[in-house]
């Protein structure tokens, strides 16, 4: 039995959209900060996905630009949460309201 | 398993042919700041920061200088792709790499004067901006969507460091973790993009897409065109039109002022060279459908930033709404889609670039002379300042006419040039549009140039003075002795003067003798 290469496609839609509601809803940094990471490993699904169906290597290749772009902005992200966290004691995005109108 | 296979029999593995010649701008400014770097590992000198930026600005003037040397080489033998085909050079492409040199000469000339004397000192402002530039310039050549989404990640994670530079301040953590969440989603939107198009057409490359939907009508380009409209929010989250441009605000008021004035210059012009050759080109064939949507984005763009800027209290702030404005004419030309008005777009991109430089440039001096942290700096408190600093006024005063699109200003033909395309293109009803978007600007504008030189009463002073909170009490004694001898001494830093003279020069200087520069950037055809 196999499984159709739509699945997947929709299961990544599904895991994309997961993802940008979390972003978009959700109050706490570290939540916000994994729903990010989850968007991105729903694109790499649909491009190893779609590099199946077209039989073509280049989608595969793409996924570790992706993987390495993650990993960057990881490093990046996880530095600014601490900054916050050692000023505030505490992650919501709730607390960065000084910035507004 | 072929490479496996390739290995074990140990032929050669193709690898493509590099011509370092053609990207050596970025090579030079990866390596300026790679250097940088090593050089206060090992000599340990901090402080002394001018040998930092003269590298960086050496390295600007090198990658400037080379750029134009492309494009000569460009206009004689014709554009051709570099790297597997994956780097265009073309007229495009070196335009838009001689701007950024500009843009990155004058942000660390600004920083230089600036940024060093409030926080931390070293290499890492110089090193971050060069590494940007080089993502805003691999965005720029880039021939394939994944170059181009690795340059937009090389700009995007430099400058999430760079916005949350100054470290110890609260706003400037605010606006960088907005900007660093938002900007992730932009670039999840994007590569989700990229591999919808991938999935449709079967390519990441510009060329072999553009190629494949010539010939093919897709019965059902769903996927395509979800693509596509993703592509159009990461992008446009980037150069901050209409329904992305809510960060906007907030991260240019949050960062360090230079970088705002590099926020508004080269990430907005590395966008929008992303946006005119993605759509341009390679998407060319589907411009019945992305069409209306820009027509929606450019008019809610338009409106949106004049009308905002007009009702802003604080000088940044009001500063990034008319760069909302400006971005909805550079989206015009796009709109309009013809070669004469993607030429428009990069003249205003260009002049847009000079003057939003300058402009934060000046603030940033104002601020840093009237002893205010960033972000506080509001309109209010620009009241009498021609007299207490002309020059900074002067120099304010021109940019920002010109920004108003003032006559023998750079800014006043970019606003004409786009204008008249999108006549000429017969869309008189959003030509209007921008028309009534340009009355509602230059309200702002000209009420702050004539605040400016509005004298100021010594109660008007006080009560400024004394409403600030972060004033205290024997500071207002100081300040009405000052009133009676308005002139302070100002000192402006030497690198701030030259960038803020580089910026006007630019302004006045293309606007009095404009030909050179419509010829270049009507000469900046795509790879094709």
């Amino acid at each position: 039995m196999s499984v159709p290469g739509s699945w997947y496609l929709i299961l990544a839609a599904v895991l994309f959209g997961v993802g940008a509601f979390g972003l978009l809803v959700r109050r706490n940094i570290l939540i916000m900060f994994m729903c990010l990471e989850l968007m991105l490993n729903a694109v790499n699904l649909t491009l190893v996905t779609y590099s199946r169906m077209l039989n073509d290597i280049a989608g595969q290749v793409s996924v570790f630009f992706v993987l390495v772009v993650a990993a960057a902005e990881v490093v990046v992200g996880l530095g600014l949460i601490v900054a916050i966290f050692r000023g505030k004691r505490q992650v919501t995005a709730d607390d960065l309201h000084v910035l507004r109108g | 398993m072929n490479l496996v296979a390739t290995v074990l029999s140990g032929a050669p593995i193709q690898f493509p042919s590099i011509s370092y010649s053609s990207i050596l701008p970025e090579v030079v400014f990866v390596g300026a700041a790679v250097l940088s770097m090593l050089l206060v590992a090992v000599l340990g000198q901090r402080d002394q920061t001018y040998g930092y930026t003269g590298l960086g600005v050496a390295a600007a003037l090198f990658g400037g200088i080379w750029s134009y040397h492309l494009s000569q080489n460009v206009n004689a033998r014709g554009a051709y792709a570099v790297v597997g085909g994956s780097l265009a050079v073309d007229g495009f492409s070196t335009f838009f790499m001689i701007l950024t040199s500009v843009g990155v000469l004058i942000t660390l000339l600004l920083a230089e004067a600036y940024l060093y004397k409030v926080s931390h000192r070293g290499p890492e402002f110089v090193a971050l901006t060069l590494l940007s530039a080089t993502g805003a310039m691999l965005m720029e050549s880039a021939y394939d969507l994944l170059v181009l989404f690795i340059g937009l990640e090389i700009l995007s994670i430099s400058l999430y460091v760079m916005v949350s530079y100054t470290t110890s301040r609260r706003v400037s953590k605010e606006s960088a973790f907005k900007y660093f969440i938002l900007g992730g989603f932009a670039s999840a939107l994007f590569l989700y993009g990229l591999a919808l198009v991938y999935g449709s057409t079967g390519s990441t490359n510009l060329g072999n897409i553009a190629a494949f939907l010539s010939k093919n009508t897709l019965t059902s380009n769903g996927v395509l065109l979800a693509g596509m409209v993703l592509i159009l929010g990461g992008l446009g989250f980037k150069v901050a039109v209409v329904p992305f441009q809510f960060w906007t605000p907030d991260v240019y008021q949050g960062a360090p002022t230079s970088v705002t004035g590099f926020m508004s210059g080269v990430v907005k012009a590395a966008g929008f060279a992303a946006l005119l050759r993605v759509f341009y080109f390679a998407f060319n064939t589907l411009r019945a459908d992305w069409q209306p949507v820009l027509e929606i984005v450019a008019i809610l763009t338009l409106l949106v930033g004049a009308v905002l800027a007009v009702v802003q209290s604080d000088a940044k702030r009001t500063l990034a709404y008319s760069s909302i404005n400006h971005a909805g004419f550079i989206l015009l030309g796009l709109y309009v889609a013809s070669a004469a008005s993607i030429g428009d777009s990069l003249y205003y991109l260009f002049a847009y670039t000079v003057m939003s430089s300058g402009t934060f440039g000046a603030i940033s001096m104002i601020a840093h002379l009237e002893g205010r942290t960033e972000g506080t700096l509001s309109l209010a408190d620009l009241r009498g300042i021609g007299r207490k600093y002309p020059k900074i006024a002067l120099t304010l005063a021109i940019l920002l006419l010109a920004q108003a699109g003032a006559p023998f200003t750079i800014g006043f033909l970019a606003k004409f040039s786009v204008l008249s395309s999108v006549v000429e293109a017969h869309h008189y009803v959003i030509a209007v549009i921008a028309m009534v978007s340009v009355v509602i600007a230059a309200v702002l504008y000209l009420r702050v140039t004539l605040s400016m030189y509005t004298p100021l009463t010594k109660d008007a002073e006080i009560d400024r003075v004394s409403t600030d909170p972060e004033i205290s009490l024997g500071a207002v004694a100081v300040r009405v002795d000052e009133d009676t001898d308005l002139k302070v001494d100002a000192k402006v830093p030497v690198a701030a003067g030259l960038a803020m003279g580089l910026s006007v020069a630019m302004t006045v200087g293309f606007g009095l003798y404009a030909s050179p520069l419509v010829q270049f950037a009507s000469k900046a055809f795509l790879l094709r």
